[in-house]
């Protein structure tokens, strides 16, 4: 998948990617698509709850090579 | 009428490293998920807000039964003890790669994290407001209530 914006949160914990993952929507524009990737096994459940919170969609949340990949769409 | 934004109202009443961590954590969470936050810092929370304090507090092997390893309370007074364990902690949560207290703090304030020192507890316990930290308020109990009447989740550490 494209992205607008890649976020590497490897190696950060709670709660880290989510506050990593928040400025980074805020810099993009609606409509476009942030690539984040976490270490941090919480973080799966964490960006579903952070996106349904905040109005933003998950296009996708996979592991992947040991790693947790996110496509977050900025909706608002 | 705008509804009111989700909040979270957060009460900080103790002092040592591992009840300084929840709140901060909880807080800027909430931040990044478009939510009011409001720490109110009271008793021996405020040592959270002393300048510099913030990545040494401790905690103490003694009476902590829940302590990953268990240390016997006879072991756990002994001098050097909470050092001990201190340091132990903290080198755990280096390992885990947890931000520390001074960060979160950090992050906080500049997320709009409302950090709001009990005027009461400093009166108290003598502490005056240059000891603390930039960046935070001095309330009271109706404060602390105000904030926490209106759609708010309400937790205390």
């Amino acid at each position: 998948m494209n992205a607008d914006q890649v976020l590497d949160c490897s190696g950060m914990s709670c709660p880290m990617p989510i506050l990593k993952t928040k400025k980074a929507i805020d810099a993009l524009q609606t409509g476009q698509i942030l690539h984040m990737i976490s270490t941090d096994a919480g973080s799966i459940p964490d960006v579903d709850a952070w996106a349904k919170k905040t109005g933003n969609e998950v296009l996708s949340s996979e592991a992947k090579d040991g790693k947790f990949v996110f496509f977050i769409k900025k909706l608002k | 009428m705008e509804e009111q934004k989700s909040r979270i109202a957060i009460i900080a009443a103790h002092g040592t490293l591992d009840a300084a961590y929840p709140p901060l954590i909880l807080a800027t969470a909430a931040a990044a998920m478009d939510m009011e936050a409001t720490i109110f810092f009271t008793f021996y929370g405020l040592n959270i807000l002393k300048k510099g304090n913030a990545d040494k507090l401790k905690v103490a092997p003694i009476a902590n039964p829940a302590m990953p390893i268990p240390i016997p309370n006879i072991i756990g007074m002994l001098p050097g003890m909470t050092f001990a364990a201190t340091a132990m902690m903290n080198s755990w949560m280096e390992k885990a790669n947890v931000a520390k207290l001074s960060e979160l703090i950090d992050i906080a304030i500049e997320s709009d994290v409302k950090m709001v020192a009990c005027q009461m507890t400093m009166d108290v316990m003598g502490i005056k407001r240059e000891e603390l930290i930039d960046g935070i308020q001095i309330g009271g109990a109706a404060t602390f209530l105000e904030f926490a009447s209106k759609n708010a989740i309400t937790l205390t550490f």
